[in-house]
């Protein structure tokens, strides 16, 4: 169908072509040394393999459901690695690759999609808030966390810096553009980085937006750049910047990563009822992890012991991941009236005790229920 | 479970609260080698067609379920024989997913989020407190049933008085499961909506049907469900007037050939349709009331402002009705590349959800089943349906002289609700004029 309407292609921060050369960029210095490339290499694949087997879990009975990554890596992992430790990270629910270089267990994030945890993890211990599955609302968490920072005055040169995850889905809700306006008038120390995979479930980029996300920051007040979302090396470097900007005082910066969703949104969806195979075909000439080997390979920086130990450090995973999913325990029934409320009150009490004794009055069930 | 190393794999809930699945094909056999996670089946749920990885790693002892089956989650599907050591050690407590080995009236019930709910989870063991066995109508004076809205419609459904069922529920309310059960206990009695059994010998009332080599049972699934549903409401909701007129097409016939040779049709399907829907859209510009529907809750005419195109496909699957959306704000290029990829999508089954909601008026054309006309079933919802006919050489009076000439018949059905006599006549009268005469399109369109 015809649209009038002519929508610019715009400019795409590229360090490392689908080819896997390495183009130098003025703007973003990147060194590619070779010890730090080939852990990328290592991160992207070890992610992918984790991320594949959730789904295997999940369609063997495992798993309640799992949001996959595949397709995403280099974004998730190109910007986190850009991250100092002090840094606050605020994910939506497909960021396993953040949740990957932040060393949250593989487990700990299973655990959360078998149902058996409703957190799965201390956000303080890695900087790594939880999952958030409401669309869109850790953009205002993340904002509102920086501008706590702002006002303890943790900024400069080793300051903090926040980032916040979410997709091109949410870029239609009214929170992420509160955040925005919030995080622009204020100057929060905030990276928003929008992992654009084309596709909100169902719903294709351009019935979303008129006009390309990132542009939109510039309408707040703020810088907005679009990104290669499968180049780990430009998610790097750009996501550094921008967080170092946000550290020094500068302000947000959203940065759209131009990437591709190549499974389903979650284990519940079918994607073959909406796109075509053309599409698919497009975006996987364009792999992040094919572009990183063949740019090792390229340079001569990696050769097949490398890459072979690599494969086999991700098949062990594998397995480590499936036995610890199995093993995951269920939770005692009565643990969810430890857990929500910070201090025990007398309602809270009650509700246990009556629970307790509904637990009780089946046959055999003496003691069961603690 | 564990079978000297056999292993089973029941069906999971892939899908967040389905309760059953269609197994489409196997991909291993018994006998076959398999490994942890290799592709072993493809099913078909409610929302998606999906792959099933095999959790152990063994040789195939045994298909349990046979293609084309359909059945609950919880179901054995395959045995595989894990050779003890061989396979994969499962952890004894894994109870939060598959259990190993549901009770045999174990279900899940769905519900709008989360994983369903099973219906067994409150029978595994049996209360101490017996509920109370009254019925509610003796609760006090007036009388006070507790049931939720989805019990409340499966009483409903099996003709249960509700004010008659013992509650099992916490606090006296009444579960799916009481109503079950005074439902089957009360069989019997013609306060359930069956047939009574004819009290004379049977003859052939309920032979084994599949031993009849004369009949054929098809379950009513699918796109045929939703085929029966759709007509069904349509055809006794709306009442429908079907209009007939022959219309000479031989210029429309030189135009369609005319357009082929353009540059701006090279890549796409011209045919004698696309001026048809072509000519509909102009009459619906002329006429915007036949594109409208009855809204019986507000009592209310909703005339379109808009045109989602339906055309009627035929597929291996069935009838489905997918609509072009906005439709009258195509160009005519842009409404054959639409046309064309409608088709093609529907053949290949490949069809969009949104493309089979949202439609306003819709053309079948029932032409390319060498019919000349018919009574077309509105599409749920909509005001008209137009049917196309063949297109055959007939003698026509053409100029005062009998002539051949390209002729077909054009048939209109309409609601009559809304739609009476004048403006459907109307509607008819203005596509055969601009298909007699093609020129009318290019000046009606401006």
């Amino acid at each position: 169908m015809s649209d009038s309407t002519v929508r610019e292609e715009p400019e795409l921060i590229q360090l490392l072509t689908p080819d896997g050369e390495y183009v130098p960029h003025p703007d973003y210095p990147f060194e590619p040394a070779t010890a730090q490339v080939r852990d990328l290499y290592r991160d992207l694949v070890l992610v992918r393999r984790l991320d594949a087997e959730a789904v295997a879990l999940q369609r063997q009975g495992e798993l309640g459901l799992w949001a996959s990554l595949l397709g995403q890596e280099a974004a998730q992992i190109g910007s986190a690695r850009a991250l100092e430790p002090q840094d606050m990270a605020f994910p939506s629910y497909r960021e396993h690759g953040v949740a990957w270089c932040r060393g949250v267990r593989p487990r700990d994030l299973l655990a959360m999609f078998r149902g058996v945890t409703n957190g799965g993890w201390d956000p303080y211990e890695h900087n790594f808030h939880l999952y958030t599955i409401v669309i869109g609302s850790q953009t205002l968490h993340a904002t509102g966390y920086a501008m706590g920072v702002q006002r303890d005055g943790a900024l400069g040169e080793d300051g903090t810096a926040v980032i916040t995850y979410f997709g091109d889905g949410a870029t239609s809700q009214g929170d992420t553009n509160e955040a925005f306006n919030y995080a622009a008038v204020n100057n929060a120390p905030v990276v928003f980085f929008c992992q654009n995979n084309q596709w909100a479930i169902s719903e294709p980029n351009d019935r979303q937006s008129k006009a390309p996300i990132y542009q939109r920051a510039a309408g707040f007040g703020f810088p907005g750049i679009r990104v290669d979302g499968n180049d780990v090396f430009a998610c790097l470097a750009v996501t550094r910047k921008a967080l170092q900007h946000a550290r020094e005082g500068q302000g947000p910066t959203l940065i759209e990563a131009f990437t591709y969703r190549m499974g389903a949104h979650t284990t519940s969806d079918d994607p073959t009822r909406y796109r075509t195979s053309a599409e698919i075909e497009e975006w996987r000439r364009k792999d992040p992890i094919a572009r990183l080997r063949a740019y090792l390979v390229r340079e001569g920086k990696a050769d097949d012991g490398f890459f072979d130990a690599v494969e086999a450090e991700a098949e062990k995973l594998g397995e480590q991941v499936r036995a610890e999913c199995r093993a995951l325990p269920d939770p005692a029934p009565l643990d969810i009236f430890r857990e929500v409320y910070a201090e025990p009150h007398r309602e809270l009490d009650r509700q246990r005790a009556e629970f307790a004794d509904y637990l009780a009055s089946f046959e055999g069930a003496e003691g069961a229920a603690r | 479970m564990t079978h000297q190393g056999i292993q089973q794999f029941v069906l999971p809930d892939v899908g967040e609260g389905l309760t059953e699945a269609e197994i489409l094909t196997w991909h291993v056999q018994p006998g076959d080698q398999v490994d942890v996670n290799q592709v072993i089946c493809e099913i078909e749920t409610a929302k998606a067609v999906v792959e099933l990885p095999s959790p152990f790693a063994g040789r195939v002892e045994a298909l349990l379920v046979e293609a084309g089956e359909t059945v609950p989650v919880g179901t054995p599907i395959i045995a595989v024989d894990t050779g003890g050591a061989a396979g994969e050690p499962r952890p004894e407590p894994a109870p939060a997913a598959a259990p190993a080995e549901p009770p045999a009236e174990e279900k899940r019930e769905p519900v709008l989020v989360g994983y369903g709910v099973k219906s067994g989870a409150t029978k595994r063991r049996a209360r101490r407190r017996t509920p109370s066995a009254v019925p509610a109508q003796t609760v006090g004076q007036r009388t006070v049933v507790l049931a939720k809205p989805p019990v409340r419609k499966l009483a409903k459904d099996l003709g249960v008085d509700l004010r008659t069922v013992v509650p099992s529920g916490p606090n006296g309310v009444i579960t799916r499961d009481d109503v079950r059960r005074h439902a089957e206990q009360n069989q019997p009695q013609p306060s359930a909506p069956r047939v009574p059994e004819p009290a004379a010998p049977a003859p052939a009332a309920s032979p084994a049907p599949e031993r009849d080599v004369r009949e054929e049972r098809i379950p009513v699934k699918g796109v045929l469900k939703h085929m029966a549903a759709a007509m069904v409401d349509s055809a006794f909701t709306a009442p429908h007037v079907t209009e007939f007129l022959q219309v000479d097409v031989t210029k429309t016939v030189k135009v369609v050939q005319k357009l082929r040779q353009r540059p701006e049709f090279a890549d796409v399907k011209v045919s004698p349709l696309l001026l048809v829907a072509r000519a509909l859209l102009i009459a619906v510009r002329r006429h915007p009331r036949i594109n409208a529907s009855w809204d019986e809750a507000n009592q209310e005419v909703v005339v379109k402002h808009y045109v989602n195109l339906g055309i009627a496909a035929a597929t291996d699957r069935g009838l489905v009705v997918p609509n072009i959306k906005d439709a009258d704000r195509l160009p005519l290029p842009d409404l054959a590349r639409a046309l064309t990829d409608l088709t093609e999508k529907a053949r290949a089954g490949q069809t969009a959800p949104a493309d089979l909601t949202g439609g306003t008026i819709t053309i079948t054309n029932i032409g390319v089943f060498g019919i000349d006309g018919g009574t077309p079933i509105l599409n749920r919802g909509e005001a008209a349906i137009l049917a196309l006919g063949q297109i055959r050489d007939m003698p026509w009076v053409h100029k005062g002289k009998i002539k051949i000439r390209k002729v077909t018949t054009l048939s209109l059905s309409f609601d009559h609700r809304l739609v009476d006599g004048e403006l459907g006549s109307k509607v008819l009268r203005d596509v055969a004029t601009i298909l007699e005469d093609p020129e009318e399109m290019v000046l009606a369109w401006g």
